[in-house]
C-alpha cells in the first residue's frame, strides 16, 4: 500500500488572523447616506499568500477524478480533458459580458446553437434549452414544461410515475413542481413492472419519469409498449438523461417514445461535477412542447442569431443564458469525439462496466442476473453476515488503496448495494487493480476494515453531526463560534465558582 | 433474521416494517427495531400533522438517516391525533428506543376491525426471514 493522503492542521479561514473582518475605505464625504453604508463586510483580513496557502493546502487534501479512480455509481465521474478547460479560458468565454448586445457576441450565440443541434441530434429531441443549470434543475423545468402542457389542454393531471429504481431527484422534482409522487415496484428482472404500472395509469397520470438504462444498469427493454400505455393514457413520458452515457449512437430517448428529458452535461459531455458550483443540466422537447420551453430562445434568421421570446414559455428558470463556460466545455467535448466517437465513448463505457463487473462477480454477489450496461450494482450482504463487513466499510477502506468509494446503499431494493460505474476513460490497468482491491478487502482483517480508512486526510467523519449541523455559509459559522465561546465562557465561569468554593476564597 | 432484532409479542406489524399498538380504540404507532437497524442512524424526521385524515397505506412521514431516505405509511384508515414532537429535535430517538419514547404518532381508527388485519408478532418474524 503506497498511497498516503496530505494532512495538514488546517484553520478555518475565518478563524485565521486576528485583524477582524475586511474593513471598507469608503471616502467619508461619499453621496451614500449613512444609513446604508456598511464599514466592514464579512471577509477576514488576510494576507493574498496566506489565502492562496490555506487553499492549496486545503486541495492538497482533497480527492478528484485528477487524482485517481472515481467509480462512485449514477454519477458518471469521468475524466475532464485539459483541452475543453483551455476552451473555456479564452478571453472570448471569459470577457463577455451577458447584458452585451446581441451583434457584439454572435459567435457565444452560434456556439450555443450549434450545442442545441447537437444536443437534440445525440437524443432524438426536437428543441433544446440550455438554461437549466444542473440536471436536477433540468428535471424540476422538465416537470414544469409537462404541467404547462397539460394545463394548456385544460386539463387537471395531479400525478407523476416513478418507479422504485428512480434517482431521488425525480420524485424531489415532480413534487417541487407540484404533482403527487405514486411509486410503482420493479419486477424480479429488476425492470419496471409492466402490469404495476397499467395499474397505476389514470387520467390523473401527468407523466412517467424513467431512466433507461435504470440505475441498475438494466436496459428497460419494454421501453416502447411502457411510452405507448402512457401516451394512451395522455401522460408524457419524461427521461432523466443521468444514464444517457450508455446509450449514445445506439439509441437516443426520442426512438423510445420519450417527449421530455434533461442532459446532465457533467456526467455524459465531461464537463467538470460542480460540488456546489455551476454547472448545466439542458432540457430537451418534442417538437409540441417547444412552445414552453424556457425564455429567450435562441434563433437564426438571415444568418444573425437572436434571444426570442415565446407568450407560451414557462418564462425563465436561470438568470440570463445558463453557465456559459460549462457550456463551452461541452460543445468542444462533442466537437473533438464526433458522432463515431461518442458511440465509441458509450460502447466502452458499457465494456467497461460488464468487464469490471465479470471480475467482482460471483466473489460479491449480484442480484438480478441480466446484463449490464454502463453500471452495475452488487451486494455486500453475504459478506455482511459471514463477516461483519458492510458496504460502507468496504468504500472507507478503498480509500486506503487511493481510490474513491462506489455509491453505497443505493438504489435501496438492493441491500448493502455498492453501484460501481467505471466510466469509460478507464484503462484495462486501473479495472484489475481495482478488481484486485476489491478482492483483497473481503479477506482483510473485519477490524481493520472496520476502523479504516488510515491514509486519508480525515479519518471516518461524523455524519450524523454533519446532516444535522450543517454549516455552509460564514454568518451561520459566526453565530455558531459565538455559541461556542459564549458555552465556554459559561464553562469557564463555572470551573472559576467551583474552584472558588474549593479554595474557599473570596 | 439476525438474532438481536426485538420484536415484541404485544404489538401488531406491517410489512413495511411500522409497528403498532391498540391504546383505548386507538392506535400508536412507530418503525420497528429491524427498520432502525436498516436505516442506520436517524439525522431526521418530517411527522405528519395533527388532524391528517389518512387512508391505510398512505405516506404519513419521512425517516432520513446518513443512509436512506424511508416513508413511513398509515397502517389503518384514520384520524392523525397525536404526534411525537420530541423527535424533531431528537431523531436518534428512532435508534435508541424504536418500541417506546421513538413513537411516531397516533392515530384514531375509523374502523377498528383494521387492526385485526395486521400482522402478528409471529407472522411478522415470518416475513423478515424471507
Amino acid at each position: 500500500m503506497s498511497y498516503r493522503q496530505a494532512r495538514y492542521d488546517v484553520e478555518l479561514i475565518q478563524k485565521m488572523g486576528d485583524k477582524g473582518d475586511v474593513i471598507l475605505p469608503l471616502p467619508e464625504d461619499d453621496e451614500i447616506p449613512s444609513e446604508l453604508r456598511r464599514t466592514s463586510l464579512d471577509i477576514p483580513n488576510l494576507r493574498e499568500n496566506e489565502v492562496v496557502r490555506h487553499y492549496t493546502n486545503l486541495s492538497q487534501m482533497n480527492f478528484g477524478i485528477d487524482n485517481g479512480f472515481y467509480p462512485l455509481g449514477s454519477c458518471t465521474m469521468k475524466y475532464n480533458p485539459k483541452y475543453a478547460d483551455i476552451l473555456s479560458s479564452l478571453p472570448t468565454v471569459t470577457d463577455i459580458h451577458p447584458c452585451q448586445d446581441e451583434e457584439g457576441v454572435q459567435g457565444s450565440l452560434q456556439l450555443m446553437y450549434e450545442l442545441e443541434k447537437s444536443l437534440a441530434a445525440i437524443s432524438g429531441m426536437d428543441a433544446i434549452s440550455l438554461q437549466p443549470a444542473a440536471g436536477a434543475h433540468g428535471e424540476f423545468t422538465g416537470m414544469l414544461i409537462i404541467k404547462a402542457y397539460h394545463e394548456g389542454l385544460g386539463e387537471l393531471r395531479k400525478e407523476v410515475i416513478v418507479p422504485d429504481t428512480a434517482h431521488g431527484t425525480n420524485p424531489a422534482s415532480a413534487a417541487m413542481a407540484g404533482f403527487e409522487v405514486v411509486e410503482i415496484p420493479s419486477n424480479e428482472d429488476g425492470r419496471v413492472d409492466l402490469s404495476a404500472l397499467e395499474a397505476a395509469i389514470s387520467p390523473r397520470t401527468a407523466a412517467l419519469m424513467l431512466t433507461n438504462p435504470n440505475t441498475l444498469g438494466i436496459f428497460e427493454k419494454d421501453i416502447v409498449k411502457m411510452a405507448e400505455i402512457v401516451h394512451d393514457a395522455g401522460g408524457l413520458l419524461y427521461y432523466d438523461g443521468a444514464n444517457l452515457n450508455a446509450v449514445m449512437g445506439r439509441t437516443n430517448p426520442g426512438v423510445m417514445g420519450f417527449d421530455v428529458m434533461h442532459f446532465n452535461l457533467h456526467k455524459t459531455f465531461a464537463t467538470p461535477h460542480g460540488g456546489g458550483g455551476p454547472g448545466a443540466g439542458p432540457v430537451g422537447v418534442k417538437a409540441f412542447l417547444e412552445p414552453f420551453l424556457p425564455a429567450p430562445r435562441i434563433t437564426l434568421k438571415n444568418g444573425t442569431y437572436h434571444l426570442t421570446y415565446d407568450a407560451k414559455s414557462i418564462g425563465k428558470v436561470r438568470s440570463f443564458y445558463g453557465n456559459f463556460a460549462v457550456l463551452v466545455r461541452a460543445y468542444a467535448y462533442i466537437l473533438k469525439c464526433g458522432s463515431d466517437g461518442l458511440k465509441k465513448v458509450s460502447d466502452k463505457a458499457v465494456l467497461n462496466s460488464n468487464y469490471l463487473c465479470n471480475k467482482l462477480v460471483p466473489s460479491y454477489d449480484m442480484p438480478f442476473k441480466k446484463l449490464r450496461k454502463h453500471e452495475f450494482v452488487i451486494s455486500a450482504k453475504r459478506l455482511k453476515e459471514e463477516r461483519d463487513i458492510t458496504a460502507m466499510d468496504i468504500s472507507k477502506r478503498l480509500l486506503d488503496y487511493g481510490m474513491m468509494a462506489p455509491t453505497v446503499y443505493f438504489p435501496s431494493l438492493v441491500e448493502e448495494a455498492l453501484m460501481i460505474e467505471p466510466t469509460e476513460t478507464e484503462s484495462i490497468e486501473t479495472l484489475d487493480q481495482f478488481a484486485d482491491i476489491m478482492l483483497s478487502i473481503m479477506a482483510e482483517d473485519p477490524d481493520l476494515v472496520k476502523n479504516s480508512p488510515y491514509n486519508t486526510s480525515v479519518r471516518r467523519v461524523d455524519e450524523v453531526h454533519a446532516a444535522r449541523e450543517l454549516i455552509l455559509s460564514y454568518l451561520r459559522l459566526k453565530r455558531h463560534l459565538g455559541d461556542m465561546q459564549e458555552i465556554e465562557e459559561k464553562h469557564d465561569v463555572a470551573n472559576n465558582l467551583m474552584s472558588d468554593d474549593y479554595t474557599g476564597t473570596e | 433474521m439476525a438474532d438481536n432484532i426485538e420484536i415484541r409479542e404485544d404489538l401488531r406489524y406491517t410489512t413495511n416494517d411500522e409497528w403498532v399498538k391498540i391504546e383505548n380504540g386507538n392506535i400508536r404507532i412507530g418503525i420497528t427495531d429491524h427498520a432502525q437497524q436498516q436505516l442506520t442512524d436517524v439525522v431526521f424526521v418530517e411527522l405528519p400533522k395533527l388532524g391528517t385524515i389518512v387512508k391505510r397505506g398512505d405516506v404519513i412521514g419521512q425517516v432520513e438517516s446518513v443512509k436512506t431516505v424511508a416513508s413511513i405509511n398509515a397502517p389503518v384508515n384514520g384520524e392523525v391525533i397525536e404526534v411525537n414532537e420530541r423527535l424533531d429535535d431528537l431523531p436518534h430517538l428512532f435508534n435508541e428506543s424504536p418500541y417506546d419514547e421513538g413513537w411516531l404518532a397516533v392515530i384514531k381508527m375509523k374502523d377498528s376491525s383494521e387492526y385485526d388485519d395486521l400482522l402478528d408478532a409471529d407472522e411478522y418474524r415470518k416475513k423478515l426471514d424471507e
